[in-house]
């Protein structure tokens, strides 16, 4: 739909580093409680990245105290504060379900090793 | 009958739907609608014509196309020819002028607004798409049966099949009025209109937006 791509262009945020499936994330999230914002943040790997444009959502994965935490965030949502790249995954997938099945050991994701760097 | 309200109105394109975020970070759907000006081609008084409305015209045609007596329409009113012509019946059409050219700022964001276009064209659809009939039963020995309407009415009593039974047929591609709907942004400078929800008909088609007849 380029025709709407002017339209589209205000939405997009331009300050949101380039991440993929299987990075972990630091993600600022604000939260307003009435009259006061603070900010949250919320540190898991990335299952998936859905979608595309303006409406494109990722969803982070962690596990606290057992159980097991998604959050799927618009990736151009006025919210976030800001998004953080702790590590980068490898992954031989686009969308880690498979993450959802697997326990303790057997839930790590190996780091990427980047040379030249 | 003479019109006691208000009314204004602009013809448009509709371009296609996205999402826009809001001052409270959500994401509202909106249909991007565009406006380019229109012009006021006639105005229609009590005494003249028994009402008070003002047509206006939009979209560009070629001139060869144009009929020798709709080009004397439009040379009245002192524009150019234009595609698409429609009459709003409004109380204050003597405010307006032979010509003026009405921009997308006649709307304001927040304002409440019904959306008249024509809708997509379905094609000859059975009962349960056309009149969300149920249809028949996947299994329990239906056989060959699954998306038919059932029974049309009884035996030779009456004989015949009412008047008015809901059957297969053409669908869509009609007019259609969706009310009520609100104006999320209007754009001046690229003469858009962003209108929360959806609008009738498929993209690139003109719809007609006015004011609310209904509600606030």
């Amino acid at each position: 739909m380029h025709i709407l791509d002017s339209v589209n262009a205000a939405s997009l945020r331009s300050d949101i580093p380039e991440f993929r499936t299987g990075d972990t994330l630091k993600v600022h999230v604000n939260i307003v409680e009435g009259k006061n914002s603070r900010v949250q943040v919320f540190q898991g790997y990335v299952l998936g990245r859905q979608g595309h444009g303006v409406g494109e959502t990722f969803t982070v994965r962690k596990v606290t105290f057992g159980v097991g935490v998604e959050r799927t965030f618009p990736v151009h949502s006025p919210i976030l504060e800001k998004i953080e790249v702790v590590s980068r995954g490898d992954v031989r997938r686009a969308k880690l379900y498979y993450m959802r099945d697997r326990h303790g050991k057997a839930a790590r994701i190996k780091e990427k090793r980047e040379f030249g760097k | 009958m003479t019109a006691t309200r208000n009314v204004k109105g602009l013809l448009g394109t509709k371009l296609g739907m996205t999402q826009v975020w809001d001052e409270n970070h959500n994401l509202i759907p909106v249909t991007v609608v565009q406006v380019d000006p229109n012009v006021v081609t006639q105005l229609r008084n009590a005494d003249r014509d028994g009402y008070a409305a003002v047509q206006i015209g939009y979209g560009q045609i070629d001139p060869r196309k144009v009929t020798q007596p709709l080009a004397g329409h439009f040379e009245a009113a002192g524009v150019t020819p234009r595609r698409h012509v429609v009459e709003l019946r409004t109380a204050d059409a003597d405010t307006y002028n032979l010509g003026q050219e009405l921009s997308v700022e006649v709307f304001e964001a927040g304002q409440k607004v019904d959306v008249v276009g024509k809708s997509k064209g379905k094609g000859f659809a059975g009962v349960m798409k056309r009149h969300g009939f149920s249809g028949v039963g996947a299994s329990h020995g239906a056989h060959k049966n699954h998306r038919k309407p059932g029974s049309i009415g009884g035996a030779s009593t009456p004989g015949r099949v009412f008047q008015g039974q809901r059957m297969a047929g053409r669908m869509g591609a009609e007019r259609v009025t969706t009310m009520n709907l609100t104006v999320h942004a209007v754009d001046a400078e690229k003469n858009l209109l962003l209108i929360k929800g959806a609008v009738p008909g498929a993209r690139g088609r003109v719809v007609l937006v006015r004011t609310a007849v209904k509600g606030a």
